[in-house]
């Protein structure tokens, strides 16, 4: 098996990054992580990872919580059945408010949880890779390849204007 | 570490500096104010409980008016909830560039504004240790609330506003906190260490790698696509306890949308009420300028001309419908025992905020603090006019009453405007009251960046 380097380089300005990355994707690197203050949609397109599926756990939040709502109150009209009038026990267009109300809440709560699932948090142990620059002005970007390759990223890092490159190998 | 420091500090350094830098060091001012509303709501909290010592009586509401500030008091706090979620939802979903440097401050009050709406229902029950028949839980008594009420769609519509506009904040908050707690590390001395552990633990541990980003965003997307519907339904259902009675002057269709347009209104009032000193407290005025008290006019502005239309719908309605008794509630509230209450309204809500059709005024700080204050009262007043007048003026002639607060119904009043500032005061003071994040955005986007006073096309 080739032996495996990790280039890491760093970058002031959004721009740059965004023609680092693009160009590294050109040159067919898949293993590219892009750490950074603010994350354009020109960057996430560029890196082209798969889609977030926190989506799907909205959808599944807001049907669960649209049925709960639906079943608790006329589940409990059953449970406790009062005539009133003879009309039906239970009345669907007052429970709409109830259930509307469920499906947002279960839907926020569960968008919230899938985020944090994928982004594995929350967690006390930080990413060694990790600067606190990162969060305040410094896109930091890695890149695995193999080690024969490393020598022709690190090139193509510092020609895309990157301030400071550093190769593990 | 970097290699070297940079000669100067870089836009996106020089926004968390600004930021996070008017965190620290409460001044004399600040703790002066800190204990002045601490007095305020002492002696509210005193008269809660004197309240609930010697019952309802102490408090001005009668039978007829059931229904008293309290009430008015509940609708003007939810009202004034409305608007953060506002900016931050619907404002997010719309791409408007202005929203960034105040939704951040906006979240922050609709939860206080919730704190303080949640007290009075409960204030209101006079035996408060009731409260948690409302919540819907398997008992001995095999009961369950009534999900026919307006008032139990009202607690569902609270508590779910609550919940979500918690999360939305605090998802907002999360790559913030990262900030500080790495701007921490940077300091030395014990306390940087306690406050890093502090709002590391709230950052959760957020690195923001692409995966990371990627993950938050679609999170913080759909966080703003659910709560534009329920910021619309929530005050929809707060306008129900109303429009579900039969109250002449309440029973209408016309309710839900004009308190939500009311509620909105109140709430951009109040934003911009707070967002002056604010800025001028923390030293960022470059991040709050004329360009947003501009864009706050014209919002504050189009919800004026809605309400002002709802007043007048609802009168022409009365006269149309040739319903005695509607027609009569109507002339009551305009030329009965609260006609000055009902012009302070017309006034302030429908007639003074026309001026913002002037650019000159739009963009006058001072003169949007004025009408914004203004607006504040006169909302106050209009949820007044309405649950009072309806409730002391309903068919028969016989059961017709009059309504006057008295110093209980006063002191808790005053004592939750302080109680909402209180809330607001430390918010400014221990987290990053603008988005730093958001802001780099605009940067990066090109769209605003600090101290531009552009005016839109």
């Amino acid at each position: 098996m080739a032996a495996h380097a990790a280039v890491s380089a760093r970058f002031d300005d959004v721009h740059t990054v965004l023609g680092a990355v693009r160009s590294l994707r050109e040159q067919g690197h898949e293993d590219v992580t892009l750490y950074g203050p603010v994350m354009e949609p020109e960057l996430e397109d560029a890196l082209a990872k798969p889609r977030s599926p926190v989506r799907r756990y909205a959808l599944i939040g807001g049907i669960m919580g649209g049925i709960s709502g639906f079943a608790l109150t006329i589940w409990s009209s059953y449970y406790y059945p009062l005539v009133v009038g003879g009309k039906p026990l239970s009345s669907i267009p007052a429970y709409v408010v109830i259930g509307f109300e469920m499906t947002i809440l279960f839907a926020g709560i569960s968008a919230l949880i899938g985020m944090l699932i994928h982004n594995r948090m929350p967690t006390a142990k930080l990413d060694p890779h990790f600067d606190p620059s990162f969060t305040e002005d410094t896109f930091g970007l890695r890149v695995v390849c193999s080690s024969e390759r490393s020598g022709s990223v690190e090139l193509l890092l510092r020609s895309a204007g990157s301030r400071e490159v550093n190769v593990e190998r | 570490m970097a290699s070297a420091a940079p000669p100067r500090e870089s836009r996106f350094a020089k926004v968390n500096s600004d930021i996070i830098g008017a965190l620290w060091g409460p001044d004399w001012r600040y703790t002066s104010m800190m204990t002045l509303l601490g007095a305020v709501i002492g002696w509210a909290f005193f008269a809660l409980l004197w309240q609930i010592k010697f019952g309802m009586g102490t408090a001005g509401i009668n039978n007829p008016v059931m229904w008293g500030v309290y009430i008015t008091n509940f609708v003007f706090w939810v009202g004034i909830a409305h608007s953060g979620t506002l900016i931050s939802a619907i404002l997010y979903l719309l791409r408007s560039g202005w929203r960034t440097t105040i939704n951040r401050a906006a979240e922050a009050m609709t939860i206080f504004a919730v704190m303080t709406a949640g007290l009075f229902p409960l204030i209101h029950l006079g035996r408060i240790w009731y409260f948690y028949f409302l919540a819907p839980y398997p008992n001995q008594r095999m009961l369950w609330p009534n999900f026919r009420s307006p008032l139990i769609w009202d607690f569902f519509a609270i508590s779910t506003y609550f919940a979500i506009s918690l999360l939305f904040w605090y998802a907002g908050l999360i790559p913030d906190m990262a900030a500080v707690r790495d701007r921490l590390g940077k300091m030395s001395g014990r306390m940087a260490r306690l406050k890093q552990k502090i709002y590391g633990a709230l950052s959760l541990g957020w690195q923001g790698s692409d995966s990371q980003w990627k993950h938050y965003r679609r999170a913080y997307l759909y966080l703003a696509a659910i709560a534009t519907p329920l910021v619309l339904s929530v005050h929809s259902v707060v306008s129900w306890d109303f429009a579900m009675a039969l109250v002449p002057g309440w029973h209408s269709t016309v309710f839900a949308p004009y308190f939500v347009a009311g509620a909105i209104f109140s709430g951009i009032a109040m934003v911009i009420t707070l967002a002056v000193p604010f800025r001028w407290a923390l030293g960022l005025e470059d991040y709050i300028n004329e360009y947003h008290f501009d864009n706050m006019g014209k919002l504050l502005l189009l919800t004026s001309l809605i309400v002002g239309y709802a007043y007048l719908t609802e009168f022409f309605m009365a006269w149309i419908s040739g319903d005695g008794i509607e027609q009569s509630s109507f002339l009551y509230r305009a030329f009965g025992d609260y006609t000055v209450p009902f012009f302070i309204m017309m006034m302030c809500n429908a007639v003074i905020p026309l001026l913002c059709f002037s650019r000159k005024v739009r963009r006058s700080i001072a003169a949007m603090f004025v009408i914004s204050i203004l607006v504040n009262l006169g909302m106050w007043y209009e949820r007044f006019v309405i649950i009072v007048t309806g409730l002391a003026h309903e068919f028969e002639p016989y059961a017709w009453g009059v309504y006057k607060p008295t110093w209980v119904e006063l002191s808790i009043t005053a004592g939750s405007f302080a109680w909402f500032l209180f809330w607001f005061m430390l918010f400014a003071k221990t987290l990053p009251a603008i988005s730093i994040t958001e802001v780099k955005e605009s940067i990066a986007e090109g769209i605003w960046s600090p101290g531009d006073k552009k005016e839109d096309a």
